[in-house]
């Protein structure tokens, strides 16, 4: 605990320099440039370490940098899709590498669909997962800490949110905006996931603001967000982490199925949802010849939502307060031999809270 | 507790409430406002027609007064809801009610068959993937169910129908039964009737597996998490002390005690399955109440898509409510939680 109250410490006793018994410990203060390594040791280097460590997370992190980095450098290197740009409905490697995924029933680049449609894929899980990492955080944070009444309103409107059946509602929201914009899209698909994250996070700041450095702050008169900011957020990152990865399932799952449908709106979106619902109309299934067209896409999506899973498994362990407060105290003592590691290690302990 | 009851029935009732409003203003906001259209299209095929006629047309169809102030609108949408009545469908011309009813019991029994289906084999897959922690069993198993819990259903689905349905044409690629089924089910004809039966169950058979691979690897790591918690407990450790037998103990202390917060999941998970069927019986062209949100949606039906809806949401505040009031009796231990919530 030493370290957190150490760091919470030095911004009020910087306030209230007025004091003799304060000056003594304003000499500890970090300098700017040692807080902003500390942080990163916390935020960067320690989760980062975890993941690496644990096997499934590797795998996990490894398939979703495969898909990003697709995403981001893939549409430049790689040509675009155009009808009759090849043969029609030839087969995977047929003709060398000039279509390595083969091509489709217009002749358009089968792996150059999927490489086109990544990016605004990205961006709809980017949109959708920040969305619900925002809102639920807020949401759940303000309603656990703050009690009372704004807990009662705020619970009644985050189960309404949870209750109602969120495909059926997307369909029909979808029905009604035609978003076009991946962004805009990725809002919609996540319109009712925050509630879930909301919930779970109010619950875990219940039981992290009755903790005694929590009533220390409160008793040294910080203000309410600060106290969120620097004592409460701490505690639920790695929990936020999973539920960004999770969110980011949910938006994968519910745009393929949608652009599968045909419900959400496309003319110059290619999407692996819209392959999917191309190739079964134009029949993929009943010839075996064009078996390729399908499975690339669905191998597509299933490569990625397993990596996503992989990960978030594999960072449950990031919740589990030991392996943190053993990853930390490394970090600590690597970097900071000033004996920070041990009180990065209580932290770490509390850190992990449930 | 008391409280606790009256709280959480006053919180369905606000939940139905706030969707019923929801659904009245999106319906309003719905693109080419129906209720415009459909008078426009009453008006150009009627011209004898009185305005006064147009406007109870327009009225029976959408349970909206057009014209009429919002409120006043809103009140009238609320009572003919409250009475059953989900409007009419615009390009069916039946009464959405109808149509539903006639294909909620489809939905109910494949959703209802696949979910039991995933629990019952999630819960045992689970349980013994816990007692063989760390075994090869156990390690296949969870990779097993992390991948096919990774799956959406839909693939699974696309899939199966790809290969079951139409390369090895084992199973109908679509329909509720076959065309030449009489549909029987009577006690004076239990062969005509086991042969329905027989063929409806033919037909959902993919949908029903589709879900149940998917479903049931998430209740199975689920429940080895549960079991792997409780098989640490001190309680358990007395109970071998007493001597008590192996089987016993893995029933009544780890099974019971592992099952129970699955309750609530699977009561939730109930109203969740009528949601998701919405992709997967387009998938089987499988006419329950999912596939009708669509067949809506492409024909600008809102009344039809607004009916589903409704009903969706209806029965996941039931199942909620439903978990909330009866966990209690279920497993005695939340009782004394039960207030904080």
């Amino acid at each position: 605990m030493s370290e957190r109250s150490e760091r919470t410490g030095t911004e009020p006793l910087h306030a209230i320099e007025d004091g003799d018994a304060f000056e003594a410990v304003s000499e500890t203060t970090l300098t700017r440039k040692e807080r902003y390594q500390r942080l990163l040791d916390r935020w960067v280097l320690a989760p980062g370490r975890i993941v690496w460590s644990e096997r499934r997370a590797r795998i996990g992190a490894g398939i979703i940098l495969l898909y990003v980095i697709l995403g981001l450098i893939g549409p430049a290197l790689y040509k675009e899709p155009r009808t009759n740009q090849g043969p029609r409905s030839i087969a995977p490697l047929a003709e060398g590498l000039a279509y390595p995924l083969g091509t489709d029933n217009l002749g358009r680049d089968i792996l150059a669909q999927i490489v086109h449609a990544t990016p605004s894929m990205l961006q709809m899980i980017a949109a959708g997962g920040l969305f619900v990492t925002v809102m639920g955080v807020t949401v759940g944070t303000v309603a656990g800490y703050s009690g009372g009444r704004t807990d009662r309103a705020l619970s009644l409107v985050t189960d309404i949110v949870m209750t109602i059946p969120g495909l059926p509602l997307i369909v029909i929201l979808a029905a009604l905006l035609e978003p076009q914009n991946p962004i805009v899209t990725g809002l919609i698909l996540t319109v009712n996931v925050w509630a879930g994250l909301a919930r779970e996070i109010r619950s875990q700041v219940l039981s992290i603001s009755r903790h005694s450095y929590v009533e220390a702050s409160q008793a040294m008169g910080l203000s309410t967000p600060s106290i969120i900011v620097k004592d409460i957020l701490p505690n639920i990152m790695p929990y936020v982490l999973i539920t960004f990865v999770n969110a980011a399932r949910q938006v994968i799952f519910a745009s393929v199925g949608l652009y599968f449908l045909g419900v959400l709106p496309y003319d110059s979106v290619v999407n692996w949802g819209v392959m999917i619902d191309q190739a079964v109309s134009g029949g993929a299934m009943h010839v075996a010849s064009m078996a390729h067209w399908l499975v690339a896409p669905l191998a597509t999506i299933t490569l990625l939502s397993f990596g996503l899973i992989l990960f978030s498994q594999g960072t449950d362990r990031m919740f589990n307060p030991r392996v943190r407060a053993r990853h930390a105290s490394t970090t600590g003592s690597d970097d900071d031999p000033t004996g920070a590691g041990d009180g990065a290690a209580t932290t770490g302990a509390g850190g992990g809270v449930r | 507790m008391q409280r606790y009851y009256v709280e959480r029935t006053l919180q369905a009732i606000v939940t139905v409430v706030s969707v019923m409003s929801l659904a009245f203003f999106l319906l309003r906001l719905m693109p080419g406002n129906p209720a415009d259209a459909y008078r426009a299209e009453l008006i150009q095929n009627n011209p004898q027609m009185t305005q006064a006629e147009i406007d109870h047309r327009v009225e029976r169809k959408l349970n909206v007064i057009p014209d009429a102030p919002l409120h006043e609108q809103y009140v009238n949408y609320v009572t003919g809801l409250l009475q059953g009545d989900l409007g009419e469908s615009i390009n069916e011309g039946v009464p959405v009610a109808e149509i539903i009813a006639e294909a909620l019991p489809w939905t109910i029994f494949t959703m209802a068959t696949a979910l039991l289906l995933s629990f019952a084999i999630g819960v045992s897959l689970g349980a013994m993937m816990a007692y063989k922690e760390g075994s090869y069993f156990d390690n296949g198993f969870s990779v097993g169910s992390i991948l096919f819990n990774s799956i959406p259903n839909y693939i699974v689905g696309i899939v199966l129908i790809w290969f079951l349905g139409y390369r090895f044409e084992l199973f109908p690629t679509g329909g509720r039964y076959s065309t030449d089924m009489e549909p029987t089910v009577a006690l004076l004809e239990p062969l005509q009737t086991l042969a329905f039966l027989g063929d409806a169950v033919w037909h959902a058979a993919l949908l029903i597996a589709s879900y149940t691979v998917v479903a049931a690897g998430g209740w199975a790591l689920r429940m080895r998490g549960n079991s792997i918690q409780i098989l640490g407990e001190d309680y358990l450790r007395v109970a071998r002390l007493r001597g008590l037998s192996e089987r016993r103990i893995a029933t009544r202390y780890v099974g019971r005690n592992a099952v129970l917060p699955l309750y609530t999941a699977l009561l939730i998970a109930i109203g969740f399955a009528l949601g998701g069927s919405v992709i997967l019986e387009q998938v089987f062209t499988y006419p329950g109440v999912g596939y009708y949100m669509i067949e809506g949606l492409e024909a600008r039906d809102y009344p039809l898509m607004m009916g589903v809806f409704l009903v969706m949401t209806v029965a996941v505040v039931l199942g909620v409510y439903i978990a909330d009031l009866t966990y209690g009796i279920i497993d005695p231990r939340a009782q004394t939680r039960g207030g904080e919530h």
